[in-house]
């Protein structure tokens, strides 16, 4: 299972057909096409097209007058069913520039009036300004994203490259840790960070980041490295160049799309993170986002939704940003690998 | 190939050896220099406080005295405690309704954006928005106010002459807002099916044309069958993601699990129990049987995927 890369035409080596995301990712556990692409699920090396995974090429597109028609009530389906679905969303952020009163009477899209006072109010509406707690999730992200590169693709390297005792059981067991859901072992970590007295301290949060413990980026990188040519780093050997030379310089300027992909998902998923910031953060100074905004719907109830909206809103754009520039990886490791 | 594939295969390959040529033998050294840092985390993070789990659950322990061994008295408590009993059933239906409804409208979804659509990307990116923002307390927020008496659902009803009840405070629909919620991020599954679809050979359906094939044909023949593989997948990741929902709950209930316990989530009930009343053996026996439970779910996952998943090797 592990050695039958070395045959696997790299995806370097492939035309560029379609270059989707999903043609070099088997999708499944079982993929069909598992046997003629070896290192499966290998994000292809090379940064592909988004737009182009369309595959217009590929498809035959009738054009006939009937379908000419069909296809036109598709995509007025399709369209409308994209509305009704963002609907919320677009409802919010109109809502979070109306006045208070119209939040609970005008269900349109198009403010009647404009209250810009939301945001002016929410900023300054909790202990600190809110820009506080946007601080706060900033560290902690930043913590995260740099924690998890390092210490997931050196672990990955050994997965993928290196012959250790007991390879393939270490292997299991990070695979299976993956699973691990965090309620189960909150409890023990709970004890163990407040003996440590790093309760209100970004701590808990962000060093088991750099002990790899979101093992589920370990497997993308492994997967990742597994799709890169192995007579590189064999090439490297016959050089001189040891496993840390290797690493640095072949590995990892190679993987670029895995780590981007990891960069993503670790910052979407400590930027939403709420259990686990609920139950280590306890003192307003270190709230993060998530924490602050619920403080405030306790705290306010139903007289300033518009402010809650506001800063619902502000604490949605950096998620959107990452969205709008970091489609191509996302859609990748999803495909890969089936994250959210 | 997935995590869950993975695994599969290494079950398969259990007994073959690696053979270690001359220049791998040093690997050893290596090997543990590249993974310090993953195995202090397993230790200290991961298997560590997986099993201290196990020891505080039977203990009595409230963080400020030495935890009191007491035997199998919390796992008697759980067998008859009223509100544990109503968390897994919240749990389970809320489970066992939106999955299923989520993967449906993914699996919809991923066949109408299948067939080279212009425009792909766009709608691809526009469902999938709502995945990433589903998990945040924002999204929360917004979901109390549109379920709410005066939101947004009952102003569009009130347009039509309808009169709703207030969603979020109605013990009857509550969970049923948060199970809209779910479905309403089917983005990520529905991006996993169109890998899926994009791997299933064209010619299969052209050979299939050519035997006068219909669009139902073609989808229960070929479509179908070649996609349960995915179809399982996402199954299995949904369920574990599905039964560890907890932000929805906490915000939309304000941490309660209200209204009258209809929305206490098992991890929000393991929360109040661990964070709330401090009774870190009772949260860590909750802790256990929920992994008990993950782990049975993903196993019958797996026994009964034998009769209805394909595989093609």
């Amino acid at each position: 299972m592990t050695e039958r890369q070395d045959a696997v035409s790299t995806p370097r080596d492939e035309p560029a057909r379609d270059a989707s995301v999903t043609e070099a990712l088997p999708p499944g556990p079982q993929s069909q096409a598992g046997a003629a692409s070896g290192g499966a699920g290998d994000l292809p090396v090379p940064a592909v097209t988004f737009g182009s995974a369309d595959g217009p090429a590929l498809r035959k597109r009738r054009r006939s007058g009937g379908s000419k028609v069909r296809s036109l009530l598709k995509h007025a389906g399709l369209i409308s069913f994209g509305f009704v679905m963002l609907y919320p969303l677009l409802w919010m952020l109109s809502s979070s520039i109306k006045p208070n009163a119209l939040i609970f009477r005008d269900p349109s899209l198009l403010p009647t009036e404009l209250d810009l006072s939301n945001y002016t109010v929410g900023w300054n509406a909790l202990l600190h300004p809110f820009s506080h707690y946007l601080m706060n999730s900033f560290i902690i992200v930043l913590g995260s994203v740099l924690g998890n590169l390092m210490s997931c693709s050196l672990a990955a390297y050994a997965f993928a490259r290196l012959k250790f005792k007991g390879r393939p059981i270490w292997f299991a067991i990070m695979l299976m840790s993956i699973m691990l859901p965090i309620h189960v072992v909150i409890v023990p970590q709970y004890i163990l960070f407040s003996q440590l007295e790093w309760i209100n301290t970004f701590l808990p949060l962000i060093v088991p980041k750099l002990l790899a413990t979101d093992a589920f980026f370990i497997f993308l990188m492994v997967q990742f490295f597994r799709g890169i040519p192995k007579e590189l780093d064999e090439a490297a050997r016959i050089d001189g160049a040891g496993h840390a030379r290797i690493f640095f310089r072949i590995m990892l300027p190679l993987a670029t799309p895995a780590l981007a992909t990891t960069a993503i998902f670790t910052f979407i998923w400590t930027w939403n993170d709420f259990f686990s910031q609920l139950i280590f953060l306890t003192n307003p100074d270190m709230y993060t986002v998530p924490v602050a905004l619920r403080t405030f719907v306790d705290s306010t109830g139903e007289s300033s939704w518009g402010s809650l909206f506001a800063m619902s809103i502000v604490s949605l754009i950096p998620i959107f940003l990452v969205f709008l520039f970091g489609q191509k990886y996302l859609v990748k490791g999803i495909a890969t690998t089936g994250i959210k | 190939m997935s995590a869950l594939g993975e695994l599969a295969a290494l079950r398969k390959t259990k007994g073959t050896k690696d053979t270690l040529s001359p220049s791998e033998r040093g690997d050893n050294k290596a090997a543990i220099f590249f993974l310090a840092p993953w195995f202090i985390g397993l230790g200290l993070i991961t298997a560590g406080p997986l099993l201290a789990s196990l020891y505080l659950s039977f203990t009595d322990y409230s963080l400020l005295e030495a935890p009191s061994w007491i035997g199998v008295e919390n796992y008697l408590r759980m067998l008859d405690d009223p509100r544990l009993h109503n968390s897994l059933v919240v749990t389970f239906t809320y489970v066992f309704v939106s999955v299923p409804l989520q993967l449906a409208a993914a699996l919809a979804l991923a066949m109408v954006l299948d067939r080279g659509l212009r425009g792909l990307a766009i709608y691809r990116s526009v469902y999938y928005l709502p995945s990433l923002l589903g998990g945040s307390v924002a999204i929360a927020i917004l979901w109390r106010q549109i379920f709410g008496t005066n939101g947004l659902v009952n102003q569009v009803l009130a347009l039509v002459g309808l009169e709703g009840p207030g969603w979020v405070s109605h013990p009857d629909y509550a969970l049923g807002t948060l199970m809209i919620l779910n479905v309403w991020t089917f983005g990520a599954p529905m991006i996993i099916f169109l890998a899926g679809l994009r791997q299933i050979p064209e010619m299969y359906y052209e050979a299939s044309s050519i035997d006068g094939a219909g669009r139902v044909r073609k989808f229960v023949s070929i479509t179908l069958p070649l996609l349960t593989p995915i179809i399982f997948f996402n199954l299995v990741l949904q369920v574990i993601g599905a039964f560890q929902a907890f932000t929805q709950a906490f915000v939309v209930s304000g941490g309660g699990g209200g209204p009258a316990d209809s929305t206490l989530f098992y991890t929000l009930y393991l929360y109040q129990n661990g964070f709330r009343s401090f009774d870190m053996g009772y949260a860590s026996a909750m802790a256990w049987l929920l992994l008990v439970i993950i782990a049975a779910l993903t196993a019958a996952n797996f026994f009964f995927s034998k009769y209805w998943v394909f595989y093609n090797d």
